[in-house]
């Protein structure tokens, strides 16, 4: 690596300042894929900004009407030991436990996943099913912005050299819905999607017609998909094998991926209706626990 | 001569300082700067966990940590694992199951395993393959390891 400076910022002014100094930069959270890249050179900058001690990002609420506002270097470990995390949000729980192994989730967080915007991102599927939300924030101020629209290429995003993201902000979610989140990866653990999906399914008071539904797919194109179509198309049906297949197949539509080491193109079209359909369903038994 | 940052951190229980630039890694600062060459380097990147060491109270990859992070923090290393000469118990196990061949993954093992038997000293087995899942180990088929930390989780010193 080469010669870098480390700059530890305790509050979110020292970090706008710092991001003012005429250098380039990049954070530090976990610093699970920074600090490879920079070792291997794929990146380079002349600092690294360390964001584990500025309080807004580092802690985690619950809002008065139910949303989670999660700071963006809370470690992985630290929301999926949360109890309450657990029972409410299991969509959540669903992506934080599947990201490399304990050694990588003491440290890694959902700022660096997002941060990184790496079309495979696991967690990133996962929250736009949940309809998450970023607060973006600069010298000039703060911004909130749907997670869908965050990302412009493989590892590129519409951050500006002078902003970071503060936090993850997941709505409160409706009262009869249910998320899920999965993976495909050819081994058990510590594997890079060959495709994800993220899926959540509102269902109205009865549980017996879908008032809303939201799928994110990951790993078939340059970023993560939002494909509001495929969950327009289940608004107003009841959830059966035929809507939810028809889901899918709008899902795997949009898919575009590449074929490489981990996939071809067509496995992924398979995997993104395949994956599309058991979320789905998966998602539905959640919403009727709900 | 590159710019050095001052360091305060403790280590294995034993407040230290040292001198390290910001682009050395934690693991190279333990083995290069501190003579701590208990723990490995295996990938360098994040993947074998042969350098697992405890910040803390939680298992990390050294090679993904910088060396400056230290500061003010708690790290365990498997030098700090043993009661001076009495091996801990997962060491002993270790031994007993013959749980290493060429032993490079050996120290990332028993720092992890310890993280676990510390948290919940009854974990199972499919609690400890799954933990263990960032640990990889080249020589042993796993089977061994597996059965060393279970037997360790059943001896008294762990549970207590
Ligand atoms: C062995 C291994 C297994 C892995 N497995 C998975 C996996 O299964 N699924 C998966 O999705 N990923 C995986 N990863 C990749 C990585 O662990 C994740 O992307 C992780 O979430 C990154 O978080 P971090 O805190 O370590 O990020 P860092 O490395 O600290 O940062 C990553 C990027 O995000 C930027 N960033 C960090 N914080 C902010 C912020 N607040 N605002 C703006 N930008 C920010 C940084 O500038 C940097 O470019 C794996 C990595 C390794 C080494
Ligand atoms: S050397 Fe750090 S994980 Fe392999
Ligand atoms: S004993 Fe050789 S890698 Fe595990």
């Amino acid at each position: 690596m080469k010669e870098i400076d480390y700059l530890a910022p305790s509050s979110l002014g020292e970090a706008y300042a710092a991001l003012q100094n005429g250098k380039t930069s990049a954070f530090l959270a976990g610093g699970t894929d920074i600090i490879v890249q920079l070792r291997e050179g794929r990146k380079e900058v002349d600092q690294l900004i360390d964001v584990k001690h500025i309080p807004e990002l580092v802690s985690y609420a619950w809002t008065d009407d139910g949303g989670l506002v999660i700071g963006a270097s809370v470690p992985f470990a630290e929301i999926y030991e949360d109890d309450e995390i657990v029972r409410r949000l299991p969509c959540v729980i669903d992506c934080a436990t599947l990201v490399g192994g304990i050694q990588i989730q003491s440290r890694a967080c959902f700022g660096g996943n997002i941060g990184n915007s790496g079309p495979a991102a696991d967690t990133v599927p996962a929250l736009i099913a949940l309809g998450a939300t970023l607060t973006l924030g600069s010298a000039d101020g703060a911004r909130d912005l749907p997670l869908e629209d965050f990302f412009t290429g493989p590892g590129q995003n519409v951050l500006g050299p002078g902003e970071l993201i503060i936090t993850v902000n997941i709505p409160p979610q409706p009262a009869n819905s249910g998320s899920f989140f999965h993976r495909f990866i050819p081994r058990n653990e510590m594997d890079i999607a060959v495709v994800n999906v993220g899926a959540r399914i509102d269902l109205d008071a009865g549980g017996e017609r879908i008032e809303g539904a939201r799928i994110s797919v990951g790993a078939v194109a340059p970023v993560p998909l939002f494909v509001a179509a495929a969950g327009d198309a289940l608004v107003g049906e009841t959830p059966t094998e035929d809507s939810f297949a028809r889901a899918a197949d709008i899902a795997a539509e949009a898919a575009t991926p590449i074929t490489d080491m981990r996939g071809s193109i067509a496995q992924r079209v398979h995997l993104t209706r395949v994956l599309t359909y058991r979320a789905l369903d998966r998602a539905l038994e959640r919403a009727r626990e709900a | 001569m590159p710019r050095r940052t001052h360091i305060q951190t403790t280590l294995n229980g034993e407040e230290i300082d040292f001198l390290c630039e910001p682009r050395q890694s934690l693991l190279e600062v333990l083995r290069d700067e501190l003579g701590l060459t208990g723990t490995k380097e295996g990938c360098n990147n994040g993947n074998c966990g042969a350098c697992s060491v405890l910040m803390d109270g939680r298992v990390v990859n050294s090679c993904c940590v910088l060396g400056v992070e230290a500061e003010g923090a708690e790290v365990v290393t498997i030098e700090g694992v043993a009661d001076g000469d009495t091996l801990h118990p997962l060491q002993q196990c270790f031994l007993e199951e013959a749980a290493l061949q060429c032993g490079v993954c050996t120290p990332g093992f028993i720092v992890a395993a310890k993280a676990l038997l510390d948290s919940e000293p009854d974990a199972d087995e499919g609690r400890v393959r799954h933990w263990l899942a960032g640990n990889l180990c080249r020589c042993t088929g796993y089977d061994k390891i597996v059965r060393a930390v279970l037997k360790a989780s059943e001896m008294e010193e762990v549970s207590a």
